[in-house]
């Protein structure tokens, strides 16, 4: 289940930033690939609808989140976990 | 005082994605209106409107655009691309600074209200896209249109209902008369085809199953049409030092408010707006060749704009040519005055007067020459444009050609 989550948040953020998913790697930043805060916010929206789950991020405050949303790994890692939460 | 000139003009209707293909729609007397087509249409009992059918949104923009934009925005600015093209002014440096965007709507995001109240209310979800506030905003399409144009003068939105564009239009040739802005980009844009929008009209009850018939005995109502139509103005002296194609130049403009009542037209308000827009464009009441009048096709709107037509014209009535557009292009509410401009800008600029279509009998309370079924071909030098908006707020629109 890891790599179809992981494989799907890359999906998702590569195409809110218009790259192809072999150009997004779990080591990036999201500044990095040039993602903006309205970029990452719908990403985060689509996020959710797919996985039909809640992520604590706070928009005003990026830095804020329960999770640090500036690195692709920790945001899979965040969306992991709540996944798995959901499963079980 | 600045004299203000139109200097490019754009637009997306049902009639066409285009100037030119409206145009032609006009000269050729055609009718938009139509079946429409959208979400949960089977559960309305008013289903013809002038539907845009034509455009495809993803042709035209980004995804991320797409992601902001609401129907009555991508109106708005792709209509703006072809007015500003046409005009070949580039907004850089000091121009920018002195340059806004004055819109009008009624509705403003209503797509985005309607399909995010189905969302949560309908299919009881409880996450809605990130973007709804600033897509459904009323001044979503002004501040688009300024951010892909680099205008950075004064900018806002009007919502006077029905008279939003002409209100909205009327403050930008303010602007530029007074010298405030060198170039204002003006007009109005409306996307309210939709399950809510038209919901809400049908219960008002004014609103025609079959067709838009202004000033004829068997008209029953209104049709909504939607779309945008945006327009360059320009103070004149800026404008011929460049060597500008000038399409007309607006000569004045006036405002009232009938104090009356929310829904019910009122003679005298509608005559005092047409008289102070004459003073304003000093202008006499012979002058004027042809008025694309605000006629709704409601029995009360097409009675009352007769009588104050002919109050202010008196003898000159019989002459003057007077013509609904809505009979093609459906009321476009806060957009409508900016599509009628473009009448009025065709009919000085190339004689071609456009027609009230779908006449059928003559009604003696609506006795003008309103152009019935056929476009005609004859030459103007003054022109007019009226709007009586629900709530009893007018606005005219005095032009002449140059």
């Amino acid at each position: 289940m890891t790599n179809a989550v992981q494989d799907k948040v890359i999906k998702i953020i590569a195409e809110q930033a218009m790259l192809d998913t072999s150009e997004v790697s779990i080591d990036m930043l999201i500044e990095d690939i040039g993602l903006d805060s309205l970029g990452l916010v719908e990403a985060i929206f689509s996020i959710e609808e797919y996985f039909e789950i809640d992520i604590p991020f706070n928009a005003n405050d990026p830095a804020a989140s329960e999770f640090d949303v500036s690195k692709i790994k920790t945001i899979i890692n965040a969306i992991e976990e709540l996944v798995s939460a959901k499963v079980n | 005082m600045k004299r203000v000139v139109v200097t490019g003009q754009g637009t997306i209707n049902a009639l066409g994605i285009d100037v030119a293909s409206t145009i032609q729609a006009m000269s050729e007397s055609r009718c938009a209106i139509g079946q429409m087509e959208f979400t949960d249409i089977n559960r309305l009992n008013i289903r013809i409107g002038g539907q845009i059918k034509n455009f495809d949104p993803k042709e035209y923009f980004e995804r991320q655009e797409l992601s902001l934009y609401d129907r009555f925005t991508q109106f708005a600015v792709f209509a703006a691309r072809e007015a500003i093209l046409q005009s070949g002014l580039i907004f850089e440096g000091e121009l920018s600074h002195y340059s806004g965007v004055i819109l009008g709507t009624a509705g403003g995001g209503l797509q985005t209200q309607d399909e995010s109240y189905r969302a949560v209310y309908q299919e009881g979800k409880n996450r809605v896209h990130p973007f709804i506030v600033p897509r459904l905003m009323n001044n979503a399409a002004v501040s688009h249109v300024s951010m892909a144009n680099n205008l950075k003068g004064p900018s806002f939105t009007v919502s006077t209902a029905c008279a939003s564009s002409n209100h909205a239009i009327g403050q930008a040739f303010h602007l530029v008369r007074s010298g405030a802005a060198q170039v204002m980009i003006t007009g109005g844009s409306e996307s309210m085809l939709c399950f809510g929008g038209i919901k809400a009209w049908e219960g008002l009850r004014v609103m025609s199953h079959d067709g838009c018939r202004p000033f004829c005995a068997t008209r029953n109502g209104m049709v909504q049409g939607e779309g945008a139509a945006i327009f360059v103005f320009e103070e004149y002296e800026h404008a011929r030092a460049r060597g500008a194609l000038i399409l007309a130049e607006i000569s004045g403009f006036a405002m009232t408010s009938d104090a009356a009542d929310i829904v019910m037209p009122s003679i005298g308000g509608a005559r005092r707006a047409i008289l102070a827009a004459l003073k304003d464009a000093k202008m006499n009441p012979e002058e004027i060749g042809y008025i694309n009048a605000h006629g709704t096709g409601t029995v009360a709107n097409d009675k009352t704009e007769t009588s104050a037509i002919k109050e202010v014209f008196k003898g000159h009535a019989k002459n003057l040519m007077v013509s609904s557009t809505k009979s093609m292009h459906g009321h476009l509410i806060g957009g409508t005055g900016a599509v009628e401009l473009i009448a009025c800008i065709a009919a000085l600029k190339d004689g071609m007067i456009a027609p009230t279509v779908g006449y059928e009998k003559a009604d003696p309370n609506c006795d003008l020459d309103i152009i019935p079924n056929h476009a005609r071909d004859k030459k103007v030098s003054a022109v007019m444009s009226n709007a009586f908006a629900f709530g009893g707020l007018n606005a005219v629109i005095a032009l002449r050609s140059i």
